[in-house]
């Protein structure tokens, strides 16, 4: 590089740059930094300030109103009291029930409906794909907005679906008799925000298997039928086993996702969580705390204990299903 | 595909009935599951359209009617709603242009170039990254607060300019598509550093370009968790700000409220009819690396 830079400038050796000839960008070794230079400013005050600092006030107790000159060191004190507090312990209960309840029927629909996609409708499998995908496109709150006319007791659609299917016999006597009231029950909000979040990220799911599902070589399937496996087989020993690392990947990636829950149950519960803090989730918890009761402390350490909850889960299923994965 | 065996196109044939039924039934589940993905849209748009009373009867409308503008005018009265959507534009506009200016010239420094503490500084691109982000929520608002940006668009597209996620993408785009004889030549012509970034390296980058903007615009338009933070007074409200504010829990004007709804929703559709495959791995790329 040195050498190349000699034949433009011979004088490159002797006469060290200026500021301004590497702020012109005459200076290779001075350009990384030039280009690097807006970004790093902002990663700096916006990405890894914030972190710190929210450590630094996890381990401070102060008043908000009368800044930080009257923060003081309480060690691990609001850790403890995040700990001890049962909203909290309701919002991990929360979380965890609408994680799960949203997250693994999205793998169990997805897995089966992108072999299908892949294996039968290759024409159309764009067009599909991106159907399904759609929901993960749009706004939060323009979905929740819908969704809670879908859900209204009164004129929801879910709800006319649900009587129409109970004029059925048989099928009626295990619905629940009446209108049910979605969103302001507190046994019935939670299955209706888990089916929203599961309408929308059934298609995101299912992209991450098609993608996969291509990659798995055709002379597999083909080996497999010559030694007579049936349809069922093929997708039981072939297909499953390929999927895993992808499946590997995105159950952890739903795990993330449901453990900070936030816009979904925040806007279909009006911002408070639901009755009885039914969908009250961590995530709408630690915004609370911060902005309606001013704990700042308090909710820092809730959002610190949520990160490392988070990293035990990823670690889990990595030990779970990641290592068996590549044996 | 000839010398097929005897044996397997007997099963073939055995299996046509099974087959074709269950074909037939995946079908009609594939057809469903679509219907539903489509249906609260579909119903969102008709809604738009119809006023209160009509949207509160039994059975409910299904089709267009013709209650749009009324609607239209009830919601421009309620909020102040054309400038919110401006501001969502402006904000996700400017958005977009600053984090591919920042991530191409960060990613190209990344990709091409050596200096001290590199492997470090990229390290810690990846780590933040992986960072949720209600980690950083609350004191992310003190600082915006204690810059006096509250209520300032620049709250909402400057910390988002500096995107890991862009920053990693184009990285590895340039590390695979920019040869780097180019440049070396391009340097040996005497063009300045400046010189080869924007007009050697910049017009190759179109795809990855295009990738990128598309999810900052469409994250920057849905932005809701940053808004609700950051911003206070109503006229400064963007879209998403703005439709929740006139979500009451009792007497909701539906119609008015599914017109809002819509127009926050068209532009995405948009895109998405236009530009689906790069919108798709962008953002499925996107949480490859989230």
């Amino acid at each position: 590089m040195t050498a190349q830079v000699q034949l433009v400038e011979p004088h490159a050796e002797r006469v060290r740059p200026t500021l301004l000839d590497r702020l012109r960008g005459r200076d290779p070794a001075f350009a990384p930094w030039l280009f690097l230079a807006p970004f790093l400013v902002l990663f700096a005050v916006f990405g890894v300030y914030p972190i710190i600092f929210s450590l630094f006030m996890s381990l401070h107790d102060w008043d908000p109103v009368r800044g930080l000159g009257s923060a003081r060191f309480v060690g691990l004190d609001n850790y403890w009291f995040v700990l001890s507090d049962e909203w909290f312990h309701q919002s991990l209960i929360s979380t965890a029930w609408l994680a799960i309840a949203s997250g693994i029927p999205q793998h169990l629909v997805a897995i089966p409906l992108a072999c299908f996609i892949d294996s039968r409708l290759r024409r159309t499998r764009d067009l599909l794909a991106a159907l399904y995908f759609l929901p993960y496109v749009t706004s939060t709150v323009a979905i929740a907005i819908m969704f809670t006319a879908l859900l209204s007791r009164d004129f929801g659609m879910v709800n006319l679906l649900l009587e129409a299917v109970a004029r059925i016999p048989l099928l009626g006597s295990l619905l629940p008799a009446g209108p049910i009231d979605w969103l302001n029950d507190p046994d019935r909000i939670r299955p209706a925000v888990s089916m929203v979040v599961f309408w929308r990220f059934v298609g995101f799911n299912t992209l991450l298997y098609l993608a996969a599902l291509q990659g798995i070589p055709r002379e597999l399937y083909e080996a497999a039928r010559l030694d007579g496996a049936s349809a069922w087989q093929r997708f039981w020993y072939v297909t499953l086993p390929m999927l895993r690392p992808v499946a590997f990947f995105a159950v952890t990636l739903s795990i993330i996702g449901g453990m900070q829950l936030f816009e979904e149950p925040f806007v279909l519960s009006g911002g408070r969580g639901g009755p009885d803090q039914a969908v009250m989730t961590t995530a709408i918890y630690l915004y609370r705390s911060a902005f309606e009761f001013s704990d700042f402390g308090a909710a820092s350490a809730m959002s610190w204990i949520l990160v490392l909850l988070m990293a035990v889960l990823s670690a889990l299923v990595t030990k779970w299903l990641g290592n068996r994965g590549e044996r | 595909m000839t010398d097929r065996s005897p044996d397997l196109q007997r099963q073939r044939r055995s299996n046509g009935l099974s087959e074709r039924l269950g074909r037939g039934s995946a079908w009609a589940l594939v057809g469903v599951g679509a219907v539903l993905m489509l249906a609260p849209f579909y119903l969102m748009f008709v809604f738009a359209t119809h006023p209160r009373t009509e949207i509160l009867q039994l059975p409910p409308p299904l089709f267009f009617g013709d209650a749009f503008f009324a609607n239209l005018e009830g919601l421009t009265r309620r909020i102040p709603f054309w400038s919110s959507l401006g501001w969502s534009l402006y904000v996700a506009v400017i958005s977009s242009v600053l984090t591919l200016l920042f991530c191409s010239m960060g990613g190209y420094a990344f990709a091409m170039f050596e200096f001290a503490g590199k492997r470090w500084l990229f390290g810690m691109v990846i780590g933040v990254m992986l960072v949720p982000p209600f980690l950083s929520m609350i004191s992310g608002f003190l600082l915006i607060d204690a810059l006096g940006w509250i209520d300032e668009p620049r709250a909402l597209y400057l910390p988002g300019a500096a995107s890991a996620f862009g920053i990693f993408l184009m990285r590895q785009f340039i590390a695979a598509s920019v040869p780097v004889q180019l440049i070396e030549a391009a340097r040996l012509d005497g063009c300045s550093e400046w010189r080869i970034f924007f007009s050697v390296v910049l017009p190759l980058l179109g795809p990855a370009l295009g990738t990128l903007g598309l999810v900052s615009f469409v994250a920057s338009w849905n932005n809701f968790m940053g808004a609700l933070v950051v911003l206070r007074s109503p006229d400064r409200y963007t879209l998403p700000l703005a439709l929740r504010a006139i979500q009451s829990p009792v007497d909701t004007d539906w119609g008015v409220l599914m017109v809002g709804a819509s127009i926050a929703v068209l532009p995405l559709l948009v895109l998405f009819a236009l530009f689906s495959r790069q919108l798709v791995a962008g953002l499925t790329a996107g949480a490859v690396r989230g």
